[in-house]
C-alpha cells in the first residue's frame, strides 16, 4: 500500500505539467498543423498544390516578398550600424548598465502608439509618406531590440582579453577587430534575428507609415485571411515560419557556447 | 586632447540616438497641451485634450476599450501565472528528453512571429467554431503569456538547492506541505515577475487581439481601438493626452521597479556585512 | 548473572542495492547500527556513501533489500514519516524563513498526543494537538542555546556565516528530538579551522544527547577522529566495517589501506603460514590461514618502517634513498628496494643516494587477500575468433562456436591502457590508481559499468577517459555453465562479537513488520486512536 502512495506522489509532480502540455498541444501545435493543412486545401477543402503555384507565380506576392526582404535587410543593417557603437560605448562606461535602460525603455510603449506618433510628426512636417518613412519607423521601432542583446554580450566580455591583446602588441583598432568583434558575434546574430524577423513580419507599421502604399509580409498574411484566402495565407505563414525556424537555428548555434542572450532578456 | 575629443564624440553620439528615440514621445507630450493635431499652439496652452478623454462622443467607446484591456489582461495573466507555475514544477520534474521537448514547445510562442501565431489561432477558432468574443481573446492571450511565466519560474526552480525540498520532508512535512511551505515561497519572486510580465504582454498586445477579436462582436482593447480610430483620419487631440498619460504611467512604473530593486539589493548587502 | 545476548540495533540494512540507469550506486549493502553509536560512512566521492544515507533518510528508494528501523521495516516509508532528521551538506536552510522560522519548521508540523476522550460509540479516542506558540518558542530557544546562537533567532539565514548556518541546520534537525541524526558531509563547506572546532562540538553533542549519529564524509581523518564505527565504501560496495583503530591497523584490503593514512602497498606471495615473500626477500609475519603460494598484498605503514645503517645486524632489507623531505616533525624518506618504492618516516635526514637498511616488525606487516586476482567476465562467443567484452567484439583465439557461453579472464598485466580513448577497443573511465611499489594498479570502469583492473607503469589521472586494448592471445576463454549462480558475500561487522552476530542472524530469520507512523504513536500510548487534528487539509 505504502509503496503505491509514494509512487503516486512521485508521479504527481510531473502531473502538474500535464494541463499546460495539453494546452500547448491544443492552442500552439494544433493551430500550426491547421495552417500546414490549409496550405494544401483549395476553397472547397480539396487537396491541391495550387496555393503554392499562386503564391510563387503571382507578381503581387513576389513584390510583397521582395519589399519585405528589402525593408528587413535595410532596417537590420541600419540598426546594427547605429546600435553597435551605442552598445560598445555603453559597455565601456561604468554606469552603462543603467544608461542602457534608457535605450530599452521605449520598447515598453506600445508600438502602435509610437508609430502613430511618428506618423503625426511626419504629417505635421509635411514629409511625404513612403519607403523613407517606413524605414525610419522600422529602425525607430526595432533599434532597442538590437542594442539590448549587443550590450549584454559586449559588456560580458572579460576585460582581460583586451589587456591580453594589448599586451601582445595589438593597437586599439586591432584589439577591436580581433577581440571585441569576434567575441560579440553571438550578440550580433541575436540582434539581427530580433530585428529582421519582426520587421518582415510586422503588421500595420508599414501600412500606417506609407498610407497603405507599402505592404509587408505580415500585412499580406493578415489581408489574405481577411479576404478568406486561407490557402495563400497559410503558405505565407509557412514561409514566415521557415524564416523563424532557420534564424533560430542559426542563433542557437552561435549561442550554444555563450549565455543565451534571448533568455537573459526576460 | 585626442582622448577628450573622442570622449565628447562618444557622448554626443549616445545623446543623438537617445534624442531620436525620445523625440516623438516628448513632442507628443508637449503638444498634448495644445489641443491640436498639427503640432502648433494656435489654441494656446490648454487641458482640453485631457478633458476630451472624459467628455467627447468617443468617450464611452474609449472607456470600454480601456476596461476590456484590463479585464483581459487580468484574467489571462492570473490564469497564465497559475498554470505556468504548476507547469514549471511539473516540467522541472520531467525526464530529460521530455523536458527538452516541452521547453522547446514552450519557447515557440515567444520566438514565433506574432502574425503567424495570430492567424494560426484564428484558423483554429474558426475550424472548431469557438464562440467569438472574450473566450477566444482570453485563450489567445493565455497562449502567448504563459511561456513567459514558465521562463521566469523555471530558472528559480533550477537555482533552488534540491536539498531544501528534501529538508522539509525530513522535518515532517508532507510532499504537499513541502511544496506550499518551502518550494512556492522560494520561487515566489519568479512567480511575481512572471505575472507582471504576462500582464504587460497582454496589455501591450495588438496583433493577436486585432486578428482574433472578430469583426461582429465590437470588442476592442485600447490598442485595437487606437488602430481602428486613427488608421483612417489620423490622431485626434485626445489621443495625444492618452498617450502622454500612458508614457507617464509606464516610466513611473519602470522607475519605481528599478528603485525598489536597487534599494533591496543595498539592504541585502548591508545585512550580509552585519 | 547471565545475560542473554541481544543487540540493540536501531538501524539495519539488509542486502540493500540501489541501481541508477543500470549502474549499481550501492551494491548489496548489509550493516547494523547500534543505538547511540557514532557511525561514519567513509569513502571517495561516488562510492555510494551519500546514496546509502539518502536511502536511510527516505529520499531514495532501494532497488532491492530492506531497511529496518527499531525492528520495523521502513523501506517504503516516505521521508516525512520517518523519525530521523538530516543535516545536509550545504545546510539546505529555507531562505524565505529567518533562523527562528527554520528551526520551528518541524515543530509547527508535528502533532503530539493530547489525552483521550470517549466518543459517542463509547470508544476511547486518542486526541492530538499541535505545539503551542510558547512551547515552540521555548524549544527553539533551547535549541539555539545548544548551538551557541542565542540571539540569532530573528536573523536572515543568508546573513549568517557558513559556520553559523551549519549550527542552525544542526539545531533545526535536533529540535525535533530525532532518535537518529543523519549528517551528509556537514563540514565539507567549512574552512579547516572551523571544521576542526565543529568536529569537537559534534562529538560533544553526540555524547550529551546520547542519540545515534550517522555521518557521511570523504575525509578519513575526520572519520578516524569522530567515529565509534567506520564503514568504508568503494564503488557502491562496503569494504570494511570496524572501529577506527582496526581500520587503520588492520585494513581489510589494499584499497582501505591506501585510502586510510599513508601506506606502501606491495604485491607478494604467502609462502606458508607466518612466511611471506616480497621484494625478493622472505619475511616472518604473524598471519596464517592463507593458501600456499597465494598472491597477496602487503601493507606497510611508513611509521612502522625503521631506517637503520646499512650494515646494522637487524636490517632485513637493504635499500637506496631516493628522496628525503622534511615534514615538520619528521622526514619522509622514499627508498628503493629490489625495484619497489617503500616510504618510511625517520627522525633523521638521510642522504639521497646512500644505501640504508630497513627493518619492520612481523606484527606490522599487514597481509591481505587480493581484491581480485584476474579480470573475469561472463559473456558469449559472438563469431569466429570473436568474443563480446563490455558490448564490443574483441578478437581472440578460440575454436568455440558462436553463441557459446564463456568465462573470459584477462590478467591485470595484459590490460593495455591507451591515452586516447579512440585508440582502445573500448572506452573507460579511470576510477583510481594505486601505487604498488613498482607499478600502478589502475581501476577502470567501462561504459557498461564493468570494472577492469590493470597493472601499468603510468599513473593515470582519476576521472580521465582512456581506451582499453587486449591482445587476442591474452584473452583466456573457458566454457561456462550458464546456470551457476554467483555467490554473494557480505562484509562482516568487526565491531560485533560472535554472539551478537549470531543474535542478528537469528533476528533476520523473521521478517520485520512494516512501519506505520500512526500505529507507532498508538502503540506508544496504548489507545485506539483517530486523528483529531487539521491534518486532513494537508493531505495530498
Amino acid at each position: 500500500m505504502k509503496k503505491i502512495v509514494l509512487k503516486k506522489f512521485r508521479l504527481t509532480k510531473k502531473v502538474f505539467s500535464f494541463p499546460y502540455i495539453l494546452f500547448l498541444l491544443l492552442f500552439v501545435i494544433v493551430p500550426l498543423v491547421l495552417i500546414l493543412v490549409n496550405a494544401f486545401l483549395d476553397g472547397d477543402n480539396r487537396f491541391t498544390f495550387d496555393n503554392f503555384k499562386t503564391f510563387f507565380t503571382s507578381p503581387a506576392s513576389t513584390i510583397v516578398l521582395g519589399n519585405s526582404l528589402l525593408v528587413g535587410v535595410i532596417t537590420t543593417a541600419v540598426c546594427l550600424i547605429l546600435g553597435y557603437p551605442v552598445a560598445y560605448i555603453l559597455s565601456k562606461m561604468s554606469s552603462g548598465r543603467l544608461i542602457v535602460l534608457l535605450y530599452v525603455l521605449p520598447m515598453f510603449i506600445n508600438f502602435l502608439i509610437r508609430t502613430l506618433a511618428t506618423k503625426a510628426i511626419f504629417i505635421a512636417m509635411n514629409v511625404e509618406l513612403g519607403m523613407g518613412t517606413v524605414l525610419f519607423g522600422m529602425v525607430y521601432n526595432y533599434l532597442p531590440f538590437m542594442i539590448m542583446p549587443l550590450h549584454t554580450t559586449i559588456s560580458s566580455i572579460d576585460k582581460s582579453y583586451y589587456e591580453a591583446a594589448q599586451d601582445l602588441g595589438a593597437d586599439k583598432a586591432t584589439v577591436f577587430l580581433k577581440t571585441t568583434l569576434p567575441l560579440s558575434v553571438s550578440g550580433i546574430i541575436s540582434g539581427i534575428t530580433m530585428v529582421f524577423i519582426p520587421t518582415i513580419s510586422s503588421f500595420a507599421i508599414s501600412q500606417l507609415l506609407s498610407n497603405g502604399k507599402i505592404f509587408l509580409f505580415g500585412d499580406s498574411i493578415q489581408l489574405s485571411f481577411e479576404q478568406n484566402l486561407y490557402g495563400v495565407g497559410s503558405i505565407m505563414s509557412l514561409v514566415m515560419l521557415a524564416f523563424v525556424l532557420v534564424s533560430n537555428l542559426i542563433m542557437n548555434k552561435f549561442n550554444s557556447n555563450s549565455d543565451n542572450v534571448r533568455r537573459s532578456l526576460w | 586632447m585626442v582622448k577628450k575629443i573622442k570622449a565628447f564624440f562618444e557622448k554626443f553620439y549616445l545623446f543623438v540616438i537617445l534624442a531620436i528615440l525620445y523625440a516623438p514621445i516628448i513632442l507628443l507630450v508637449i503638444y498634448s497641451f495644445s489641443n491640436s493635431a498639427n503640432f502648433n499652439f494656435d489654441n494656446g496652452f490648454t487641458f482640453d485634450a485631457y478633458i476630451a478623454i472624459f467628455k467627447s462622443d468617443k468617450s464611452p467607446e474609449l472607456w470600454s476599450a480601456i476596461g476590456n484591456t484590463f479585464l483581459i489582461a487580468a484574467v489571462a495573466s492570473v490564469i497564465s501565472t497559475v498554470m505556468g507555475t504548476f507547469a514549471s514544477i511539473g516540467i522541472f520534474n520531467l525526464g530529460k528528453r521530455s523536458r527538452r521537448v516541452v521547453e522547446n514547445v514552450n519557447q515557440f510562442p515567444i520566438i514565433n512571429s506574432e502574425i503567424v501565431m495570430a492567424v494560426s489561432l484564428m484558423v483554429f477558432f474558426v475550424t472548431f467554431a469557438f464562440p467569438e468574443g472574450y473566450l477566444r481573446l482570453i485563450i489567445a492571450h493565455i497562449a502567448f503569456c504563459t511561456p513567459y511565466v514558465v521562463l521566469s519560474v523555471l530558472p528559480k526552480l533550477e537555482s533552488m538547492d534540491p536539498n531544501t525540498y528534501e529538508a522539509a520532508l525530513d522535518l515532517g512535512a508532507t510532499p504537499f506541505q513541502a511544496m506550499t511551505k518551502v518550494m512556492i515561497p522560494y520561487i515566489s519572486p519568479g512567480i511575481v515577475s512572471g505575472f507582471v510580465m504576462a500582464f504587460i504582454m497582454s496589455m501591450d498586445d495588438f496583433i493577436i487581439t486585432q486578428i482574433n477579436k472578430g469583426a461582429a462582436t465590437g470588442i476592442n482593447t485600447l490598442s485595437t481601438y487606437i488602430y481602428s480610430d486613427a488608421r483612417v483620419q489620423g490622431l485626434e487631440p485626445f489621443w495625444y493626452a492618452i498617450f502622454s498619460i500612458i508614457f507617464v504611467i509606464i516610466i513611473a512604473a519602470l522607475l519605481s521597479v528599478n528603485v525598489v530593486k536597487v534599494s533591496r539589493e543595498k539592504k541585502k548587502a548591508k545585512e550580509v556585512k552585519a | 548473572m547471565v545475560q542473554k545476548v541481544s543487540v540493540d540495533n536501531i538501524i539495519e540494512l539488509r542486502n540493500v542495492s540501489k541501481i541508477y540507469d543500470g549502474k549499481y550506486a550501492v551494491k548489496n549493502a548489509s550493516l547494523t547500527i547500534k543505538r547511540g553509536e557514532f557511525v561514519t560512512l567513509l569513502g571517495p566521492s561516488g562510492c555510494g556513501k551519500s546514496t546509502t544515507l539518502r536511502m536511510i533518510a527516505g529520499f531514495e528508494m532501494p532497488t532491492e533489500g530492506q531497511i529496518i528501523f527499531n525492528g520495523k521495516d521502513i523501506t517504503n516509508t516516505p521521508p516525512h514519516e520517518r523519525p530521523l532528521n538530516t543535516v545536509f551538506q550545504r545546510y539546505a536552510l529555507f531562505p524565505h524563513l529567518n533562523v527562528f522560522g527554520n528551526i520551528a519548521f518541524g515543530l509547527k508540523l508535528k502533532v503530539i498526543p493530547n489525552g483521550t476522550k470517549v466518543n459517542r460509540k463509547g470508544e476511547t479516542v486518542q486526541l492530538f494537538r499541535k505545539f503551542t506558540k510558547e512551547e515552540i518558542k521555548k524549544k527553539v530557544n533551547d535549541a539555539l542555546k545548544m548551538v551557541d546562537l542565542e540571539d540569532y533567532g530573528h536573523r536572515n539565514v543568508a546573513s549568517l556565516s557558513g559556520g553559523q548556518q551549519q549550527r542552525v541546520a544542526i539545531a533545526r534537525a535536533l529540535v525535533n528530538e530525532p532518535e537518529v541524526l543523519l549528517l551528509d558531509e556537514p563540514l565539507g563547506a567549512l574552512d579547516l579551522k572551523m571544521r576542526k572546532d565543529m568536529q569537537l562540538e559534534l562529538m560533544d553533542m553526540h555524547k550529551r544527547l546520547g542519540i545515534t549519529f550517522i555521518y557521511v564524509t570523504h575525509d578519513q581523518e575526520e572519520a578516524l577522529t569522530m567515529s565509534d564505527k567506520i564503514i568504508v565504501m568503494r564503488l557502491g560496495e562496503i569494504q570494511q566495517i570496524a572501529t577506527p583503530e582496526k581500520i587503520y591497523d588492520e585494513p581489510a584490503n589494499a584499497f582501505v589501506a591506501d585510502f586510510i593514512g599513508e601506506s606502501t602497498i606491495l604485491s607478494g606471495t604467502m609462502l606458508d603460514d607466518y612466511k611471506v615473500e616480497f621484494c625478493d626477500t622472505v619475511f616472518e609475519c604473524v598471519d596464517s590461514g592463507f593458501k600456499k603460494n597465494e598472491p597477496i598484498d602487503v601493507i606497510i605503514r611508513p611509521e612502522d618502517l625503521k631506517i637503520l645503517p646499512k650494515d646494522d645486524p637487524h636490517s632485513l632489507l637493504s635499500a637506496e634513498v631516493l628522496s628525503s623531505v622534511f615534514k615538520g616533525d619528521h622526514f619522509q624518506v622514499m627508498t628503493l628496494a629490489a625495484g619497489n618504492e617503500l616510504m618510511a618516516y625517520s627522525n633523521e635526514n638521510c642522504a639521497v643516494g646512500s644505501t640504508v637498511g630497513l627493518y619492520i616488525k612481523p606484527f606490522d606487516l599487514h597481509i591481505m587477500h587480493k581484491t581480485r586476482l584476474i579480470n573475469e567476465i561472463d559473456t558469449y562467443i559472438t563469431g569466429e575468433n570473436l568474443v563480446e567484452i563490455c558490448g564490443t567484439d574483441f578478437d581472440c583465439v578460440t575454436t568455440l562456436p558462436e553463441g557459446t557461453p564463456v568465462k573470459v579472464s584477462v590478467d591485470f598485466d595484459d590490460v593495455e591502457i591507451t591515452d586516447d580513448e579512440e585508440d582502445g577497443t573500448i572506452g573507460a573511465t579511470v576510477l583510481s590508481s594505486i601505487y604498488k611499489g613498482s607499478y600502478y594498479q589502475a581501476i577502470l570502469s567501462t561504459d557498461d559499468h564493468y570494472i577492469f583492473f590493470a597493472d601499468t607503469d603510468d599513473d593515470w589521472l582519476k576521472g580521465d577517459r582512456v581506451g582499453i586494448k587486449i591482445a587476442p592471445e591474452k584473452i583466456l576463454i573457458e566454457v561456462r555453465d550458464e546456470n551457476a549462480i554467483a555467490e554473494q558475500k557480505t562484509v562482516i561487522d568487526e565491531t560485533l562479537t560472535e554472539e551478537e552476530r549470531a543474535a542478528i542472524r537469528e533476528e533476520q530469520k523473521t521478517p520485520a513488520p512494516e512501519f506505520d507512523s500512526d500505529e507507532e504513536l498508538i502503540e506508544e500510548y496504548g489507545v485506539d486512536g483517530e486523528y483529531e487534528t487539521d491534518e486532513k487539509e494537508d493531505e495530498e
